[in-house]
């Protein structure tokens, strides 16, 4: 008997979510610039408002160019369900405030984005939700930090800018063992290199703004429901198991099933919150995915030789590298996780550290290194079409303190290279040309 | 809310509404390997549009207790039971594909000829004789995921699939097939190849439908690849009292698929009213 057939990842990259508009036979998706939705009548818009039927109401809680971009991105990850926001930070936001208030307390890996650190640390504590750090590779750690109320575990499938790979299965284990979920950053790697349900991760989020959309255009997040999660196992998600009288007294988990917890997160967190992505950035976002599989083919090959550079570099006699990290190298302490994880590419993040010869040391040496180049763009992004370059120690990571860069895997001489879609011996020239400049101070 | 059949704890999903015995009853019961929240697109609507609605877990699935029943009879008879738990003399049974069978089954057993319980059906992806292949047979027995594969697969039409001409949840952000894969994962081992098996078995379909007297509902999709429209309308030409409503671009998953069209359908048929 031959099985169902199912859409490959890179066809639905292309049509999951979306038929040609019914109106007007439009191929490309409609970008719907409009607030509000015309009821057809009064029991439909009361039927609406009461979640006894789907549709639109209002383009903060939904939008049909945004629901493409949604279950286009559900689709690919495997998930049951996604809300788009307004940025990453907003997807992560959106997920922690859906499944916790004051009193909740997270376990987080200490490589994380600087703004995830600064969220977490500085700002959700005012609202009385605290979070303990703990390095991504300290799993027992990571098992005595949770408590009984914690209510989220969260990393990310590659740090960052340290580039240690989550044992998201192992992480996920223990998680579970708690009777809590895993939240998986998982923008570095796309559903193209890693889908982090398969490996036992609960919810995925991303910021669509650096590989899914892809050109540096549009800012915008997600978070994505696995819905393996079981939420009525314990009685620590009431968001999620007791009735809400802001619909009600709505059961997300019984009206639900496996997508309780992303219906919440529209019908509270995008009414009440107010992140939602907009329509235009959606668009954009959608163009970036239609072309993901064949990008991220072109970010891991020229990654891989500009790491085969970097090495050359390292073990040249006065050369102005003084180590090189990807998890593909066999010296890279997760090498053997990244080849399980993660065996299409371990995405297209570099660091490496510029070695201080002349006055002002590595510091100094990073400044002449990252103003000599003229093809890499010093901003703070990654996952551009464009290669990228930064010093995370003076720029992302610049609210850290020592101990904190220390443990965050950031060194001052640490550069954060982004690897785009350029000729890679193009870009191969500027490093060399720029390595050389660092090294004449 | 939890109710007592046959000494096992039963689930029933009211849709918002505690159930009033004052407003007529629906009970909607989900197909093989599934639960009660396949009708959220439906369950809440008919709560607060004049009826007591209990969507069940049928036994050995979602939050109910017991073990699966194992036959489309059983499983009819222990509705009836639900019924008399639950304090109502009488309801509209709309059922899904296994559960069709069972509304099928039931109103041929308790409608106005024996003792009235079942006042009218509504069945959605139906067909007379659900066979089951082998393969997927043995795969659900084993608790393989394959066979999960095969139901959700064979189970969704162009809105669950996508392509070209396809795709596009009705529900925004939501993704069909990821969902009905992770649902049929939740059930408990062995529940789906009983259930499957229980479709399988069934032979009475024919002689069911010539004994219905109570309206009759078929709500069948054009692309069901389970349980064909042609087969459904095959089914719905024996009862004397049917009505038959085809959804275009549908496949078997009529609820998920086209939830407005199949809340628009229930909507004349029941004539429903806000309240």
């Amino acid at each position: 008997m031959a099985g169902a057939k199912f859409l490959k990842f890179d066809t639905q990259s292309l049509h999951a979510g979306q038929k040609p508009d019914p109106a007007t036979g439009a191929r490309a998706v409609p970008i719907h610039l409009t607030s509000s939705y015309v009821f057809s009548d009064v029991d439909q818009a009361a039927a609406l408002f009461n979640l006894e039927r789907p549709g639109h109401i209002y383009s903060r809680i939904s939008n049909p160019t945004v629901a493409v971009l949604e279950e286009r991105l559900a689709t690919l990850e495997g998930g049951v369900g996604a809300v788009c926001t307004a940025s990453g930070q907003a997807a992560l936001t959106l997920a922690v405030m859906t499944l916790m208030g004051t009193g909740g307390h997270i376990v987080a890996s200490s490589s994380i984005y600087g703004g995830s650190r600064n969220l977490l640390a500085y700002t959700l504590p005012r609202f009385g939700i605290t979070t303990s750090f703990v390095h991504p590779r300290d799993l027992d750690g990571i098992r005595a930090a949770i408590r009984p109320e914690t209510r989220l575990v969260f990393g990310e499938v590659l740090g960052n800018p340290g580039l240690e790979v989550l044992d998201v299965p192992k992480v996920a284990a223990i998680a579970h063992e708690a009777g809590i979920p895993l939240l998986i950053d998982s923008t570095f790697t796309t559903p193209y290199l890693c889908r982090p349900f398969e490996h036992g991760a609960d919810l995925v989020m991303h910021s669509c703004t650096k590989w899914l959309g892809g050109h540096g255009t549009a800012i915008g997040g997600v978070v994505i429901d696995g819905g393996h999660f079981d939420w009525e196992a314990s009685d620590k998600f009431p968001t999620l198991t007791e009735p809400y009288a802001g619909y009600h007294g709505i059961d997300f988990a019984e009206e639900y099933g496996p997508a309780a917890f992303i219906a919440r997160a529209r019908a509270e967190g995008l009414r009440d919150f107010g992140a939602c992505m907009s329509p235009m950035n959606a668009f954009q976002i959608l163009q970036g995915v239609e072309t993901l599989p064949l990008r991220m083919k072109c970010h891991i090959h020229n990654t891989r030789k500009i790491v085969c550079f970097l090495e050359g570099e390292l073990n040249a006699e006065k050369g102005a590298v003084a180590w090189v990290s990807y998890p593909e190298l066999v010296d890279h302490p997760d090498h053997a996780l990244a080849s399980r994880l993660l065996p299409q590419g371990a995405g297209s993040i570099i660091s490496f550290g510029i070695r201080g010869n002349g006055e002002g040391g590595s510091r100094e040496a990073g400044r002449r290194f990252i103003e000599s180049l003229t093809l890499f763009s010093h901003l703070a992004n990654v996952g551009d079409a464009k290669s990228l370059v930064i010093h995370p120690a003076s720029t992302t990571h610049a609210q850290l303190d020592a101990a904190a860069l220390a443990a965050a895997g950031v060194g001052e001489d640490m550069i954060r290279l982004s690897i785009g879609l350029e000729d890679c011996a193009d870009l191969i020239d500027d490093l060399k040309q720029a390595l050389r400049a660092a090294t004449k101070g | 809310m939890l109710l007592t059949v046959n000494g096992n704890p039963v689930f029933v999903h009211t849709g918002g509404r505690d159930i009033n015995p004052a407003r007529p009853a629906i009970v909607l019961i989900h197909g093989a390997g599934m639960d009660h929240s396949v009708w959220s697109l439906q369950s809440r609507y008919l709560a607060h549009h004049g009826r007591s609605v209990l969507a069940v877990d049928l036994p050995g699935h979602g939050r109910s207790g017991g073990e699966p029943l194992g036959s489309i009879a059983a499983i009819a008879d222990w509705v009836v039971a639900l019924l008399d738990a639950a304090g109502l003399e009488r309801a509209t049974l709309i059922g899904h594909s296994m559960g069709a069978l069972v509304a099928l089954d039931a109103a041929a057993r308790y409608g106005a000829h024996h003792g009235g319980r079942v006042e009218a059906v509504a069945l959605l992806g139906v067909a007379e004789r659900m066979p089951v292949h082998p393969d997927l047979l043995a795969a659900a027995h084993a608790g393989e995921q394959s066979a999960i594969e095969m139901v959700i697969g064979w189970g969704h039409g162009p809105r669950g699939h996508g392509g070209a001409q396809g795709g596009g949840c009705p529900t925004p952000g939501l993704a069909l097939i990821p969902g009905g894969r992770r649902l049929m994962a939740s059930v408990r081992p062995g529940v789906l190849g009983v259930d499957l098996a229980a479709c399988n078995d069934y032979g009475q379909g024919a002689d069911a439908a010539a004994a219905v007297v109570c309206p009759a509902l078929f709500l069948l999709g054009a692309l069901d690849k389970m349980t064909p429209a042609k087969a459904g309308r095959s089914l719905a030409a024996r009862v004397k009292t049917s009505q038959v409503v085809v959804l275009p671009q549908t496949g078997h998953m009529v609820m998920t698929e086209a939830p407005d069209a199949v809340l628009e359908t229930l909507t004349s048929f029941l004539s429903l009213r806000r309240g």
